[in-house]
């Protein structure tokens, strides 16, 4: 069974948790910019938590399915709704056949992922769903999704057949998971870090800058990295840097300076120095920042990035057993 | 050796500290490093990545955790590991040091031969990398096929070959400003390495011809034609054979 993207909005692609162990071959991560988000909203369909869903960048999208479906979606401030009634994140919803979704033009944030259950089920190309669209492949033949286009789905698993009845009448579920997981934008973002590997080849006052001064989006960001305005990052010295690994969270600093936050679409090695790695619990807050927003960072040990991240995954397992009830 | 956090869920492992002083030994550092980490199967460990002078450890921290780690010591816990599993690494530098004396079979590399048309409609940038040199055009197709080659690792775009081994004398700085689009298959030289573009893309190296070989072809396992490791040599061909090729 197929959907269709009515309108398939300013960028919108297929994404999973990504394509992990190929940096040596040079191939990206890419998956969803906010996996959290994501593998929430899958638990809250019935699927596997890495089953493949739509990223959806600024709205603008519409989207009807062939058959009966579960939809979950999470991310920034959208005004989504099934025909004219209003659906809030996080709350699983069954879309009926020839029903439209649609997702408007965000009052905050710029990213919103979509969970349908059955998955979106595109070929797997090495490893992952995802659509690589800076490599050109993966996801709907290497590129966004356009305007018109089907794509195939899964079939609902027996997990989603049993919401599909219980929402028969109510359409949409009153539960869903704290609010934190599936709206993650925030208005003033400070975003945690640890200090970068190259943190001393720059001077003193470029690490001062950079813990206490706000810098701004520039529009010239994407999946790729977001790059950001704000005082001059000076180097203490001038050497041509030898190319090694980067990953999502690294922030390195080109010659003019300018920090640059990189993200999921982001190259496996570089040769700018890295002056901070923003922490993996904060990625989705750097995952809805827009153009024009102010950030700021703060320093935090590697101990309570460790302690961050295995409380947010022991959280995750809690909520995976608690929503077990609502399968059966 | 110096390992440095990148991020909470990678380490960097710096095995050498000049590369331009001795690149095969940095890379067969880089190699043997990679090796024996793969082999000693560390919990939690997701990929290694491997550089000129580095090689990345990625690691999941909840795996790790899972299998015994302190959550406010993980990165020492891997640490431990990693020394540990580099004990091992018996004279690194001893490894598959040299061409000669390892011969070209260096289990688990690959030797291969890469078909280049360096005609002009290819090679945007041949004159200014020959002017640079000050030698004839013809004279960098005979250096660029005369030397051999070895892959430090593969990066920037998939697929994409950081080759080290370029005659001093085809050194030529990348160019001031990027091209918005450089064709597949073309091959160019950046400062003092050598590359070929695997895919369509940006780029700021001269490009001096164009390979008809896929580098890169995601439905293939592995999806490279090029390996951190491999051995290189160009062989210059001509228009018609490139065409043929290609067909």
């Amino acid at each position: 069974m197929n959907a269709t993207a009515v309108r398939a909005g300013f960028l919108t692609s297929v994404q999973d948790l990504g394509r992990a162990g190929l940096r040596e071959f040079g191939v990206s991560l890419s998956g969803a910019l906010d996996p959290h988000a994501l593998r929430v909203a899958n638990l809250l369909a019935g699927n596997e938590e890495s089953a493949a869903g739509l990223e959806i960048t600024f709205g603008g999208m519409r989207l009807r399915f062939a058959d009966d479906r579960i939809v979950v979606w999470s991310g920034g401030n959208f005004d989504v709704r099934i025909g004219s009634t209003s659906l809030p994140a996080g709350h699983p919803a069954l879309v009926r056949a020839g029903e439209e979704f649609s997702i408007d033009s965000p009052a905050g944030g710029c990213r919103a992922w979509l969970a349908i259950s059955g998955g979106i089920d595109v070929p797997v190309v090495l490893r992952s769903r995802s659509g690589d669209l800076r490599a050109g492949f993966g996801g709907v033949k290497g590129r966004p999704v356009r305007d018109g286009e089907e794509f195939p789905l899964g079939e609902n698993m027996p997990r989603a057949k049993v919401l599909i009845e219980k929402l028969r009448t109510e359409k949409i579920a009153r539960w869903k998971p704290p609010h934190d997981w599936s709206s993650p934008a925030r208005r003033s973002p400070v975003l945690r870090y640890l200090p970068g590997a190259d943190s001393g080849r720059f001077v003193e006052s470029a690490l001062q800058h950079f813990s206490s001064e706000g810098f701004f989006v520039s529009p010239d960001s994407d999946r790729m990295g977001i790059r950001l305005d704000g005082p001059r990052l000076e180097r203490s010295e001038d050497v041509d840097l030898l190319s090694e690994a980067v990953a999502p969270g690294t922030v390195q600093v080109p010659p003019n300076g300018q920090p640059i936050l990189l993200l999921n679409d982001c190259q496996t090695i570089g040769g700018y120095p890295k002056i901070a790695h923003v922490i993996t619990v904060d990625l989705p807050i750097a995952a809805q920042l827009c153009p024009g927003n102010r950030i700021r960072f703060s320093e935090v040990s590697i101990r309570d990035a460790h302690a961050l991240l295995l409380e947010r995954e022991r959280n995750l397992e809690q909520f995976r057993r608690g929503l077990e009830p609502h399968f059966k | 050796m110096e390992i440095t956090p990148l991020g909470d869920s990678a380490l960097l492992i710096r095995v050498a500290e000049n590369f331009y002083d001795a690149p095969t030994g940095a890379l067969n550092k880089v190699l043997a490093t990679k090796r024996a980490l793969e082999a000693a199967q560390i919990r939690g460990v997701v990929e290694l990545a491997p550089a000129y002078t580095t090689v990345a450890l990625f690691c999941d921290p909840i795996g790790a955790i899972d299998a015994g780690a302190p959550v406010e010591n993980v990165f020492g816990w891997f640490e431990q590991r990693i020394h540990e599993a580099l004990k091992s690494v018996v004279a690194p530098e001893a490894f598959g040091a040299d061409r000669r004396q390892a011969g070209d079979n260096v289990p688990g590399y690959n030797s291969i031969e890469i078909p280049v048309c360096y005609d002009q409609e290819f090679a945007f940038d041949l004159d200014e990398v020959a002017r640079n040199a000050g030698v004839h055009w013809k004279e960098v197709v005979d250096l660029h096929c005369g030397a051999d080659y070895r892959v430090h690792c593969v990066g920037f775009t998939p697929g994409f070959p950081f080759l080290g081994g370029l005659p001093r004398r085809l050194a030529t700085p990348r160019r001031d400003v990027p091209r918005k689009e450089i064709p597949a298959g073309s091959v160019a030289i950046g400062g003092r390495q050598t590359g070929i573009y695997p895919i369509k893309s940006p780029g700021g190296w001269n490009v001096i011809g164009r390979t008809p070989l896929q580098l890169f072809d995601p439905q293939k396992n592995p999806p490279v034609l090029l390996r951190a490791g491999d051995r290189v040599r160009f062989r210059s061909i001509t228009r018609e054979e490139f065409e043929r090729a290609t067909k």
